[in-house]
């Protein structure tokens, strides 16, 4: 009996001290003066990998995710006499929820995971310490460009992924169904409000990222040094993000609309 | 200044995210950047506004010439108020105009449609400007009233029919 609350004990405080360490490492990287002659080649290598790299599964998902929302909605509309609003539908529905959680949820997969490898892998082959040793602070160095250009990469993927969706939409209610191309997009706009819908959207996309990339680096920099932890962290970070992105999404739905 | 392939790559992303965010903005949200600039803002005044809300079109005969640009309750008459705003170029909406509000389709949208009314200076009709109001408006009919105007309505008429028998 005592075991098992010995055992539920030590779990607990091993997760409050992992997030409390995580808190440090996010503080220590963010927090001091920057240095942007320095610093800014490092962040723009990091959009490319973060940010550009994934920019091909996000306009395939979003098109398709697009296309789909297209073809069920113009079919459960018909029955309704109301395929006029099919803009309305497709459009609310993507930048609403889909496209900020979809993104993230692919961003986790894609980008998230490659950055938890990354860092383990340089904790494992020592580099960390080595750069420690040549008084270059590692969080400063490999930590703050991998969080910003995660911060900064997915929210602009957020907003490609609606665009393409939204079209995605477009091209099968449209251009195969036969929908009036004015009706598809007055609908629209009629009814997406830019502050109470993309601003929105906005700030989830950019709390998601927030998410992702903090749990990202932070399993990385904490995994342990060997192939099997680095494997398990990876597993980890995609698990706790995309918990999180699911669970955030939830509160900030019922915050905001 | 010679960039790197990853430099004019993330620029490249950078700027078609800037294109799908104005889009985004522009195309789907129907935001308009120059609003007041070039209508004039008239009042009316309405029973029950039923489901209007901000942006709502206002049309004369379908076609669009401006949005309602605020709601409010007058607080002596306790009446909604409601400011359109109308394009400059239909700056000729006689006085006697009706206002109403008017629902697109079934379950659509309201919308406030406007029935041009005569002009005549010598009866005292003049051009809406900036700040007037319609004295002619018709509320939103709410479907809740109509059936029970039906409901109940169809009751009297056969209890007066028995009392005169």
């Amino acid at each position: 009996m005592l075991e098992l609350f010995g055992s539920l004990g030590r779990y607990s405080i091993g997760k409050v001290g992992s997030l409390g360490r995580s808190a440090i490492m996010l503080f220590h990287s963010l927090v001091g003066a920057p240095n942007f002659r320095k610093h800014f080649p490092l962040l723009v290598k990091e959009i490319y990998f973060i940010g550009v790299q994934s920019i091909i599964i996000i306009l395939v998902s979003g098109l398709f995710i697009g296309m789909v929302l297209g073809l069920q909605g113009f079919n459960i509309l018909k029955d309704f006499m109301a395929t006029g609003s099919l803009g309305t539908l497709v459009a609310l529905a993507i930048i609403r929820e889909l496209g900020p959680v979809v993104t993230a949820l692919l961003f986790a997969g894609r980008a998230g995971s490659a950055l938890t490898a990354e860092i383990g892998q340089l904790k494992a082959s020592e580099q960390l310490s080595a750069l420690e040793m040549m008084a270059v602070d590692p969080l400063r160095r490999v930590i703050a460009p991998r969080f910003w250009a995660g911060v900064i990469s997915m929210p602009l993927l957020s907003i490609l992924f609606c665009v393409i969706g939204i079209y995605g939409g477009k091209f099968v209610g449209v251009d195969w169904l036969g929908l009036d191309d004015g009706i598809y997009w007055s609908a629209m706009q009629g009814n997406v409000d830019f502050a109470s819908d993309l601003i929105p959207m906005c700030i989830k996309a950019l709390v998601f990222a927030i998410a992702c990339v903090w749990i990202a680096l932070f399993n990385g920099y904490d995994c342990k040094p060997t192939s099997a932890g680095i494997s398990s962290a990876t597993t980890a970070t995609v698990v706790q993000s995309s918990l999180a992105v699911l669970g955030l999404d939830f509160v900030l739905t019922a915050l905001m609309f | 200044m010679k960039y790197a392939k990853t430099e004019i790559l993330v620029g490249i992303f950078l700027l078609i995210s800037i294109i799908g965010a104005v889009v985004l903005s522009l195309k789907v949200a129907g935001l308009v950047l120059n609003g007041s600039s070039n209508s004039y803002v008239v009042h009316a005044r309405f029973d029950n506004i039923g489901s209007l809300k901000l942006r709502a079109p206002v049309k004369i005969g379908g076609v669009l010439i401006g949005r309602v640009e605020g709601i409010r309750l007058d607080e002596k008459t306790l009446t909604p108020v409601v400011d359109l705003a109308i394009d400059a170029k239909y700056n000729q909406l006689s006085s006697e105009s009706k206002a109403s509000i008017q629902t697109a389709g079934i379950i659509g949208e309201q919308y406030i449609g406007i029935t041009p009314g005569f002009y005549d200076e010598d009866l005292g009709s003049t051009y809406l400007k900036d700040g007037d109001s319609f004295t002619d408006t018709g509320s939103a009919i709410v479907l809740e009233d109509l059936i029970a105007k039906f409901a109940f309505g169809s009751q009297d008429d056969k209890k007066d029919t028995s009392a005169q028998d």
